[in-house]
């Protein structure tokens, strides 16, 4: 047993490209026999990864779901922000340029009008819980904005800890539905061309969600929905501490 | 050789995640603002401009290509790293914002899509007519 932790912990990048190559093959074989190819294979894959998360983390107690898990830290590693980052900027090799001046338009108004939407509601929500104080409802509504901007807000207006924790929460929620929710919305909401990706990207912004729920969805788009949603949290993160909250303050 | 293009891909995005961390202190944000989607930016330039093409084009392109086809294993390695477990212990209030703010989201995408796209639609009509 030892040996097996050792030669496991010393190569945890190689394992976890041997775990998730072993996990996206069943999800695809899953994907093809069981759902006669209705359901992407990676829509299944990225499922299985974040029910795996879940029980990593409530057998580990940590934070970042089966990379908690000693055998498994490699995954930390593989689906960490250096790569994600890295293999995103990488999707964009043979993207036309034509396509993004095309869609630029309505790309930047997503940004704006996705960053303000999803505070309007979480803001909403939070006061329909009872929240009357000014800074708790903006860092809640922060965090429907994505779990970055939540925290960031909530530390630089000086909310409480568990408003903060709450808006991280919401924050996840949001990726966590966009993940999975994307490859089964996306017809009814024309999700099939540059455009379209673009400025879902735009409205969504969570980089994590977009990723795997285009990802989920048809691999070609993932270009067009990242490059807007990574200047989602930076937009996020000027509006919410400023603006936002004064807004808020001068209404409630 | 194929460590020049993802030297060109890694250069890319070093170059944009700098320009994003300038662009957070000069907005006086706590964040990167846009380094990965500037970091695309000059990927796209550098793929559709002839003086990089000796980095684009065969085995070099290759290397840029791997880690594009790794990018679905990434994110299902990522998807098993989330704190699913904090999303749930949030409570109805989490689950509530973060749901109405992805339904509300979702319901937007068709109408913001039509943004610019509409001049080029209704001309195609006329013509029709």
């Amino acid at each position: 047993m030892e040996i097996f932790e050792t030669v496991f912990v010393r190569n945890s990048l190689i394992v976890a490209f041997a775990v998730v190559g072993v996990t996206i093959w069943l999800s695809y074989f899953v994907a093809d026999k069981l759902t006669n190819g209705r359901i992407h294979g990676s829509a299944i894959a990225i499922a299985l990864g974040l029910l795996a998360a879940y029980f990593g983390g409530r057998a580990t107690g940590g934070s970042t779901g089966v990379a908690d898990i000693t055998l498994l830290g490699g995954i930390g590693l593989m689906g960490g922000g250096m790569m994600r980052d890295f293999a995103i900027v990488a999707t964009a090799f043979g993207v036309k340029l034509g396509e993004l001046k095309k869609a630029g338009m309505a790309g930047v108004v997503s940004i704006f009008a996705g960053v303000i939407v999803s505070f309007i509601v979480g803001a909403v929500v939070a006061v329909m819980y009872g929240y009357t104080d000014p800074v708790a409802i903006t860092t809640i509504g922060a965090g429907a904005v994505t779990y970055i901007v939540g925290p960031v807000t909530g530390s630089a207006l000086g909310a409480s800890s568990d408003v903060i924790a709450l808006s991280v929460a919401a924050g996840l929620i949001k990726s966590i539905l966009v993940m999975i929710g994307t490859p089964m919305i996306a017809k009814t909401i024309g999700l099939d061309n540059p455009r379209s990706a673009m400025v879902f990207g735009g409205l969504m912004g969570t980089t994590s969600g977009v990723a795997a729920g285009l990802a989920a969805t048809d691999p070609k788009l993932v270009p067009y929905g990242a490059m807007t949603a990574t200047f989602y949290t930076g937009v996020g993160c000027l509006l919410g501490p400023s603006i936002l909250f004064f807004i808020v303050s001068a209404l409630v | 050789m194929i460590v020049y293009g993802v030297a060109l891909l890694s250069a890319c995005l070093i170059l944009g995640m700098l320009i994003g961390e300038v662009l957070g202190i000069a907005l006086d944000v706590q964040a990167n603002v846009g380094g990965v989607g500037i970091a695309m930016l000059f990927l796209v330039l550098a793929s559709n401009s002839a003086k990089f093409k000796s980095l684009v084009d065969g085995v070099s392109g290759a290397g840029i290509q791997f880690w594009s086809a790794m990018y679905i294993p990434i994110v299902v390695a990522m998807a098993a790293r989330q704190n699913v477990v904090a999303a749930f212990e949030g409570g109805m209030l989490a689950v509530v914002a973060g749901v109405a703010a992805v339904v509300v989201s979702f319901a937007l995408v068709p109408v913001i899509s039509k943004i610019g796209a509409s001049t080029s639609v209704e001309s195609e009509q006329e013509e029709i007519v």
